[in-house]
């Protein structure tokens, strides 16, 4: 990839970044059959290696590639979802060691023992 | 070389340029590119040799990258020459047909797709805007705020200060992330109001994107008028620096690549 590091930054003037050449001339540009027909998703450089840079969203969704939707580091909407689900584990994981505690050093009682038992249940 | 025996490979289709290309213009095979009219239509074809672009030579040579990046640039630079004296269509990678016949054949089929879309990209270019989260979120509060009970080599064992550490750590991301939205959302639609048309693209990462610039959060492209392109510009440029943290980045001008489908609205990152 040294022809894109190689390129100055930040203004590529006229496209010379390779990753913006690509993006438009194999997933953008005009879709005309021609004489030679060769189905760009069957090229693995371009739906593995490459797919960042050529996958449309639509064609993506379609070869069933859509990590962008829930890697928290593509998608926002996935950034909350995941912040949201750490939030209730942790509140999951503050109150178990609350009621850990409580049981090693408030007593010992029944009541607190039965709670982990029925804490323990909930979980499965 | 025997030109009858080369396949055409062809790069664009516009209406018949003003001015001639540059002489010394080389297209994917090294050889200059020609134009071939028919009813009005130009088609930007050169040859190019049976032992590369017939299909199963084809298909090797696109999964070798060194190949697909030289013949992606070359594929550009004609597209980009033929944009200085015109608003060129221009049309996917590897689009090759038999013989010139071929060609003619596909101008006339495609003869009306081609000027609805002549018809809308006349007289605008289109512009590449980037947005990129550089440097990245704190993960952590700032020091001196938080207790020693809660420094991050320790274990968690009360809980409350582990999650409020988190909590904390957590809301400084989401406030970042969150303004970085606003912000983007904001570029995106002063400049969507401005061009013509635009479009959303996926944001980019992976190997190419990758060179420390930071998270790519907007990718889209705008059509613009020629004549508004400087405004278009300054545009863009009084967004830049106002958000400490974030890049804006405009590529461009480019033929109107992002804009060979059918009208769509802008929407929203």
């Amino acid at each position: 990839m040294t022809t894109a590091s190689r390129l100055p930054e930040p203004y590529p003037q006229g496209g010379s970044n390779l990753a913006d050449i690509l993006e438009r001339v194999l997933d953008k540009g005009i879709v005309i059959a021609g004489d030679i027909r060769i189905n760009l998703l069957d090229i693995e450089l371009l739906t593995i290696k490459l797919r960042l840079v050529v996958a449309s969203v639509e064609r993506a969704k379609e070869m069933g590639i859509d990590w962008w939707e829930d890697d928290p580091a593509l998608s926002s909407g996935a950034r909350r979802t995941a912040l949201a689900r750490e939030n209730e584990d942790l509140r999951h994981r503050v109150e178990q060691l609350e009621r850990r505690e409580l049981t090693e050093g408030g007593g010992a009682s029944g009541a607190p023992r039965h709670d982990s038992r029925g804490e323990h249940e909930r979980d499965r | 070389m025997n030109v009858t025996d080369d396949l055409r490979y062809v790069y664009a289709v516009c209406r018949p340029p003003t001015a001639p290309l540059h002489a010394d213009l080389t297209g994917v095979a090294g050889v200059p590119p020609r134009q071939l009219v028919h009813e009005g239509l130009v088609a930007v074809v050169s040859p190019v040799p049976e032992r590369d672009f017939a299909h199963d030579a084809l298909r090797a040579h696109l999964e070798d990258l060194d190949w697909l990046a030289a013949t992606a640039r070359a594929h550009q630079s004609v597209v980009a020459a033929l944009a200085t004296v015109t608003c060129p269509l221009p049309l996917r990678l590897a689009t090759v047909f038999r013989d010139d016949s071929g060609v003619r054949a596909m101008l006339e089929e495609e003869s009306e797709r081609l000027r609805r879309i002549l018809d809308r990209i006349d007289g605008h270019v289109e512009w590449g805007v980037k947005v990129w989260l550089v440097g990245g979120a704190p993960e952590d509060p700032a020091p001196g705020t938080e207790p020693p009970a809660a420094r991050p080599s320790r274990a968690p064992e009360s809980g409350r200060d582990y999650l409020r550490r988190r909590r904390a750590g957590n809301a400084a991301r989401e406030e970042s992330a969150a303004r970085a939205e606003v912000f983007t959302r904001r570029l995106h639609g002063d400049l969507t109001r401005y061009a013509a048309d635009a479009r959303l693209h996926p944001v980019q990462s992976g190997p190419l994107a990758d060179a420390g610039s930071g998270r790519n959060i907007l990718n889209a492209a705008y059509l613009v008028p020629r004549s508004r392109s400087e405004e278009f510009l300054e545009l863009v440029g009084r967004a830049e620096g106002t958000r400490p943290g974030l890049r804006v980045e405009v590529t461009g001008p480019w033929a109107a690549y992002s804009f060979t489908d059918g009208p769509e609205a802008g929407g929203v990152p």
